[in-house]
């Protein structure tokens, strides 16, 4: 752009970095924010659902089985709601999805226990919801070692030492690796940049409009493209900062696992936050003061978070909301995090996700730089 | 530039919607004078300030400002045009130093820290520099505004009622400090309500409802409105406030302490309504020339009677 100054520019980004140092409460959501949300994303909202259909298959009923069974229901994760006979109707009815968990109790279980032989007793567990299996299969792991206390005495007292007197195997069907925070805190990525970065800039230029410094500003010989690039500029790192707060609490809390390189992620990231800057920077030419700003926000957050595939599978979603989801950054650049960090993707494999990220980013700014009022009309 | 006049300006008309806010105005200031903008609230002051400085768009009308056009070349104006808003509008969380600093570096300023430390200096805050804007009592939020708003050196000042609720003594400074740059050839526009202040002024322009109903030296405003006054002083001066009030022949009847201005448009009409007052002994008339508020509250008269009518 003609007769852009780097001066001016630095200006506005220096004010910026300063009111962002003294404004304590924007500050501390910004890291708060990204710790919260991958707090419930990551816990919460995968969460931890009980008394789950299981279908026990007994092929040797006695008191062994029988205080088995209660012992499933107890830990809050079973809910025994058929009783099959043989291997086949119980696949059936997994694969049916009528029930999460096969339990199956062997025959001779009672008389190999009895003798020492550490029986096996097998569940199968769908695992197409991964958050759902797992909490179960971790709340049996402690069963064996002290279920059938009450029944070993006497003479079977010594089989309560260790090892346990049997054994539980697991088998995850349909997902065997599925783990969902390694899929959701990459999501949250980009979940988390649209809301405060979309948030921020556009409560940062309305708050001028506010407070009334918006007058003194454009009294100035400033021109719109010095203003915007200033104001985008310090939140550009705001959002690396928060980008780091995610990444190290994925590998800490979840341990996510970084397969691809941070320098092409952060590439990628740079795409991102400017388009999502952008649209704030639009949003503040339009809203009239900051409730405005941050009711607009919330408007383009919505579909981002809905229809990005974030919350649902995105080729499961109907075709005009597809449509409405290719638009949109948070899709792409999504895509685009979890090929880096799951995947090893690199950025030469992705261009088709790259480049509607960059026209989004143009358009936004465009629009941004057209609407910004140069007088107080 | 080296135009004779900083401001010249013609016909400038702006509208909000269907109101028509400023109506075809007209002024001619040379440079290094300093003229005051006088009218009650809501006339359009403040926006025929805005459109000088480029901030607002007139809706037709021409004119220039230092030479540059107020239409084309607004940025032009923007460099050398310092504008002093009537409600504060710096950085209310940034310091008096981070604020002055932001200036310099807007307007590019190539000897930055020396400006700013004199700046401070002058201002006398060189202890204070640390402390956030927002924090000012009104008089230092004035004084810190005008200091930035002269940072760049501008040849044109545009003070938008810069001491609106700023105690005497401030506002004497401030007038001081406003002359002074006017002597250094800087020209000021400045807004005011205070009646004092418009008398330091070497013009008037008064604005009521966005015409200019009066213009000149404060001697000819007072000479150009015909007004004539009595001053009446007394003890009970209240009493016959209320006496005169409605007469025939006299249209301002108003009350200074001790003293009462009796005026009227009709110099012979007001003698014949107050001849039976000057009877009294009570009471010592005298005839003199009418004050500057005696003429605007006299010049507003047909706008209040329509209102209220
Ligand atoms: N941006 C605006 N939109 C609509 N009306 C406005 C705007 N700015 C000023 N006005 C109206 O124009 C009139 C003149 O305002 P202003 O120029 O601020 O007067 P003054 O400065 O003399 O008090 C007022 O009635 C005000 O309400
Ligand atoms: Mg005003």
């Amino acid at each position: 752009m003609l007769g852009v100054s780097f001066a001016r520019i630095g200006a506005v980004f220096l004010k910026e970095l300063i009111q962002m140092r003294r404004d304590r409460l924007t500050f501390g959501m910004i890291i708060g924010i990204p710790v919260l949300q991958l707090v419930l994303f990551g816990f919460a909202i995968n969460s931890d659902p009980k008394h789950l259909p299981t279908a026990v298959n007994v092929q040797d009923p006695s008191v062994y089985s029988r205080t088995l069974v209660r012992a499933l229901e107890n830990s809050g994760y079973f809910r025994v709601t058929n009783i099959v006979k043989g291997e086949r109707e119980g696949a059936a009815l997994l694969a049916s999805g009528s029930v999460a968990f096969v339990v199956t109790v062997p025959p001779e279980f009672s008389r190999e226990l009895a003798r020492g032989d550490r029986p096996q007793i097998l569940i199968e567990a769908d695992a197409s919801d991964p958050a759902a299996a797992a909490n179960a299969v971790a709340a049996v792991a402690q069963l064996p070692s002290t279920v059938f206390n009450r029944e070993l005495t006497g003479a079977l007292a010594p089989l309560r030492s260790t090892p346990p007197p049997f054994e539980i195997v697991v088998h995850r069907r349909y997902n065997p690796e599925g783990i969902s925070s390694y899929n959701v805190v990459p999501g949250l990525i980009g979940v988390i940049l649209t809301m405060t970065m979309v948030l921020i800039t556009a409560l940062a230029v309305t708050r001028e409009v506010e407070r009334g410094t918006m007058e003194n500003l454009l009294a100035m010989p400033l021109k719109p493209f010095e203003v915007m690039a200033g104001k985008i500029l310090p939140y550009i790192f705001m959002g690396y900062i928060q980008v780091t707060v995610v990444l190290v609490a994925a590998r800490l809390l979840f341990g996510v696992p970084m397969l691809g390189s941070y320098f092409e992620l952060s590439i990628a990231l740079a795409l991102f936050i400017a388009a999502n800057l952008s649209i704030g920077f639009t949003i503040s030419t339009i809203a009239a003061n900051q409730l405005q700003a941050m009711q607009m926000t919330f408007f383009f957050f919505l579909p981002s978070i809905l229809l990005s595939g974030f919350m649902f599978p995105f080729r499961g979603m109907p075709e005009w909301a597809q449509w409405i989801g290719s638009i949109l950054p948070n899709t792409h650049f999504m895509r685009i995090v979890r090929g880096v960090m799951l995947k090893g993707s690199h950025l030469g494999d992705m261009v088709a996700d790259l480049w509607p990220l960059a026209a989004f980013m143009l358009a936004a700014m465009t629009i941004a730089l057209m609407r910004y009022r140069r007088t107080l009309d | 530039m080296t135009a004779t006049l900083a401001i010249d300006v013609s016909e400038l008309t702006k509208s909000f919607g269907t109101r028509k806010v400023v109506d075809k105005f007209s002024i001619q200031v040379p440079r290094g004078q300093v003229w005051g903008f006088l009218g009650p609230n809501g006339s359009g002051k403040t926006t025929t300030i805005r459109m000088l400085c480029g901030l607002l768009l007139p809706d037709s009308g021409t004119g220039t400002c230092l030479g540059y056009d107020i239409k084309s070349q607004a940025s032009e104006i923007k460099r050398n045009v310092g504008y002093m808003t009537q409600k504060f509008s710096f950085y209310e969380d940034l310091s008096i130093r981070e604020n002055l600093d932001f200036v310099a570096r807007i307007y590019e300023m190539a000897d930055r820290k020396r400006v700013v430390d004199q700046a401070i200096e002058r201002l006398g805050l060189v202890e204070r520099q640390q402390q956030l804007a927002g924090t000012l009592s009104g008089g230092w939020k004035q004084r810190l505004a005008l200091a930035a708003c002269i940072l760049h050196r501008p040849q044109l000042l545009l003070l938008d009622e810069p001491t609106a609720g700023v105690d005497p003594q401030a506002r004497r400074e401030f007038w001081d400090e406003i002359h002074q740059l006017a002597a250094q050839g800087l020209t000021v526009l400045v807004s005011t309500h205070y009646m004092d202040e418009a008398e330091r002024c070497d013009r008037i322009v008064y604005l009521a409802y966005g015409t200019v109903l009066a213009r000149g030296t404060v001697a000819e405003v007072i000479e150009g409105s015909t007004l004539s006054t009595w001053i009446v002083t007394g003890s009970d001066v209240r009493t016959l406030a209320g006496e005169l009030h409605g007469c025939e022949g006299i249209d301002q009847v108003s009350v200074f302490g001790v003293t009462l201005h009796v005026s009227g448009r009709d110099a012979e009409k007001l003698e014949r309504a107050i001849a039976p007052f000057r009877a009294r002994t009570e009471f010592t008339w005298e005839k003199s020339s009418p004050s500057l508020e005696d003429v605007f509250i006299h010049l507003m008269a047909p706008f209040r009677a329509r209102l209220t009518g």
